[in-house]
């Protein structure tokens, strides 16, 4: 027993130095001199070197000229980075129908046109989710282009190109970067831009 | 694990001899089962002090970049618990509450321990099930530095090196301000920290216990549809390729084929049931006119298919990490994730835990059919007594006995109930999938019950601890008592383990023992609430 107890301990120690420090430590050096762009967050700069955000986080936007992503119920505030998770909503639940239907209203006067995509009125489960499918992005094409002074033709032409696919079989929806796409077209087509330009 | 070529890894070879040489421990000097177990408790044991040191002392240690205090004392003990069992139950928010030495040098190094310890234990069964006429069970000490330095390292470094190339980041930076880009936003804190390396280990060794608060649904932590295919894989690999180290160590290759082949059809019938179930939507929604796939809790990377997929292998195993909320799934979807975990988690299971259940539910298996066909029951050429059977019946039936009790209490107290957050038959799926989920070491949760309630966090470590360490050490005991035995040549008597027919029959069995136990469970949980919800309310 006692002999067990230094025999535990020691090993404890050199596996606790192998697993513990020295294994992070390794992929880190790796993971920042290979992959060093993943590796620090994925992260957007703007034009006068602040960062903007992560291409892997979904931010809120409620804003006019933006698409809007997935409902967000982290704690605190929508895609609240400090709080991820999900609503924890189960299917029978009467909170999951009201605010179902709070966010149909919302997609009402926001005038996205029925039927309403699944991913813009259910909340996502890291709260955080970047995405929402091509359909969602393309059923708000014609209020953005309204708003950001672009046709509808453009405005379509220009969600397609971010279309992402998933893996054969496994994701066939094709999806859009909410967070790419809103800072390409903060880029691209900015809101103050007069009628007719871009 | 009956030695390994030395040539071919010559390095880990020579680290290897080295560690035996510090820690004073002879290779070949085997230990009996009694000294195996007690070898395998003081080391969890001092693991969890360490574990629980850091956790209560994280405020005063360095790595510490957003300044969070140390764990509460009951959080701690809940905490240091779950990761030494190879749980990963989660009573706090990582992003919020766990420092980088914490989710580093604390977390993850259990991550590896817990799971070194799984295998280990499952590696001595197979001794005690194939040795003959001996009391000797193997060294802990080799069996675990083997497991960690040729498996779990590894595999570990390859795959967080792969995560890392996808987006999971790697880093010991402080969170990042962003100026979002909508102004209405403000400011959105973007969380840092060294999530790869804690990721592919999470996954490998079933552990499932998550940087962040969303555990594998966080975008740091699986950022792509290919990268939740492999944590998938990942967290599947070592507890499938447990069967085939049995057979192999058997001298008989089918023995383990059988047992994998039950593995195997169990999932693909879970994955038909959870798939079909969740597809078919919530109907209490029709009116609404709503597209697409019933997303609540999931996310729009993954859709729905893998995202039901990871559910029911983290439950299958005992890994709990989850990409998808299982509280938010239909009721009989979720009750998939359930009955999984109810089963024991068998299959493929927890690395090592997993397998060394499946092997009692064999037994179990094996002497029910003798009884039924007047056969003796031998398995592996060993005639199985009442002491095996005690053993395993000690290991199937401990994790139940804690759900049943602990769960029958929090559903009469008001300190139980006033942690459950979805009201109805739900709430009933929330406290069973609790007590289910740590009992069985699984870690994951319908996570809207308030697991942070001091009634849980401290229930749930002594249920915790029950259910990880009494299986281990009975199931160490029937090794012992097994390898003591003569093996027996198979005569026409004997039942073959390796038949199509013992297959269906084990497969019978598992469902039957799982399913009496906790079916008036399963009908007054989610099974009433499909009615609810098909009835439309």
């Amino acid at each position: 027993m006692r002999k067990d107890l230094k025999t535990g301990l020691l090993l404890f120690l050199v596996l606790f130095l192998l697993t513990g420090i020295l294994y992070p430590l390794v992929i880190t050096a790796i993971g920042t001199a290979v992959f060093p762009y993943q590796a620090g967050g994925s992260l957007v700069t703007g034009t006068v070197g602040t960062v903007r955000g992560s291409l892997l986080i979904g931010q809120e936007f409620s804003g006019r000229g933006y698409f809007i992503g997935r409902p967000s119920a982290t704690a605190g505030s929508p895609y609240n980075g400090k709080a991820s998770g999900g609503s924890n909503l189960g299917p029978t639940n009467p909170a999951l129908f009201s605010s179902i239907d709070a966010r149909i209203a919302d997609l009402k006067t926001r005038q996205v046109p029925a039927p309403f995509p699944s991913d813009l009125v259910m909340s996502s489960a890291s709260g955080l989710d970047p995405h929402i499918s091509l359909a969602a992005a393309l059923a708000q094409v014609p209020v953005v282009a309204r708003e950001r002074n672009m046709t509808e033709d453009d405005l379509e032409a220009f969600v397609l190109s971010h279309a992402e696919q998933g893996l054969p079989f496994l994701s066939v929806e094709p999806y859009v970067n909410v967070f790419l796409m809103n800072s390409d077209l903060d880029n691209r087509y900015p809101l103050s831009s007069p009628p007719g330009e871009s | 694990m009956t030695g390994v070529p030395a040539t071919r890894f010559r390095i880990i070879d020579s680290v290897e001899k080295k560690i035996y040489r510090f820690i004073g421990t002879d290779p070949s000097d085997e230990q009996d089962w009694r000294g195996y177990a007690m070898a395998m408790l003081i080391f969890n044991a001092i693991g969890l002090a360490v574990l629980l040191f850091i956790l209560l002392a994280q405020g005063w240690l360095f790595l510490n970049p957003e300044n969070f205090p140390g764990f509460s004392p009951q959080l701690a003990f809940n905490t240091a618990v779950s990761f030494v069992t190879n749980t990963n139950w989660q009573a706090y928010s990582g992003e919020a509450t766990a420092s980088y030495l914490t989710q580093t040098a604390g977390l993850a190094v259990q991550n590896f321990l817990s799971a070194a310890t799984g295998i280990s234990v499952a590696i001595a069964v197979i001794r005690g099930m194939t040795r003959v006429e001996t009391d000797r069970l193997g060294n802990f000490w080799v069996d675990l530095t083997r497991i960690t330095l040729y498996v779990l390292v590894p595999l570990a470094l390859i795959l967080a090196i792969f995560l890392i190339s996808q987006g999971v980041i790697q880093n010991y930076d402080p969170y990042v301000a962003a100026q979002a880009l909508d102004p209405a936003a403000g400011v959105q804190t973007i969380p840092m920290g060294p999530v790869a390396s804690q990721e592919s280990i999470k996954e490998l060794g079933t552990n499932g216990g998550g940087f962040f608060n969303a555990n594998s649904a966080h975008p740091f932590e699986n950022p792509t549809p290919l990268t939740n295919i492999v944590e998938i894989a990942a967290i599947l690999v070592i507890a499938a390729a447990l069967p085939f180290t049995f057979g192999r160590m058997a001298g008989d290759r089918r023995q383990g084929f059988a047992l994998y082949a039950v593995m195997v059809i169990i999932f693909i019938l879970a994955f038909a049931a959870i798939y079909s179930t969740e597809s078919a939507g919530n109907p209490l929604l029709d009116g609404k006119d709503i597209s697409g796939d019933y997303l609540e809790g999931k996310e729009v990377r993954f859709g729905l298919g893998p995202s039901v997929l990871f559910a029911m292998t983290t439950t299958a195993t005992s890994c709990g990490a989850v990409n998808t909320m299982h509280d938010s799934l239909t009721p009989l979807a979720g009750m998939i994730p359930m009955t999984l975990i109810f089963l024991g988690e068998i299959i493929f299971g927890g690395v090592g835990s997993g397998f060394y259940t499946m092997i009692a539910f064999a037994l179990i298996a094996v002497f029910i059919a003798g009884l039924m066909i007047g056969r003796t029951p031998e398995y592996l050429g060993k005639k199985l007594e009442a002491r095996e059977m005690k053993f395993s019946l000690v290991t199937i039936l401990t994790p139940n006995v804690l759900i049943l009790v602990f769960a029958g209490i929090a559903l009469v107290t008001e300190i139980g109930l006033s942690a459950i957050f979805n009201p109805g038959a739900h709430g009933l799926s929330e406290v069973m999938y609790a007590f289910g989920s740590m009992a069985n070491n699984n870690g994951s949760a319908f996570a809207g019950l308030n697991a942070a309630d001091p009634f849980y966090l401290v229930s749930g470590g002594i249920v915790m601890l029950i259910g990880r360490f009494v299986p281990a050490v009975a199931m160490l005991a029937l090794a012992g008592s097994c390898a003591k035995k003569k093996t027996v040549p198979p005569g026409i008597g004997t039942l073959p383990t390796y038949s199509p027919m013992f297959v269906i029959w084990l497969i019978g069995v598992i469902i039957i023992v799982g399913g009496l136990t906790f079916f008036p469970i399963l009908a007054a949980g989610p099974v009433a609430e499909y009615f609810i919800m098909i009835g439309g309310g």
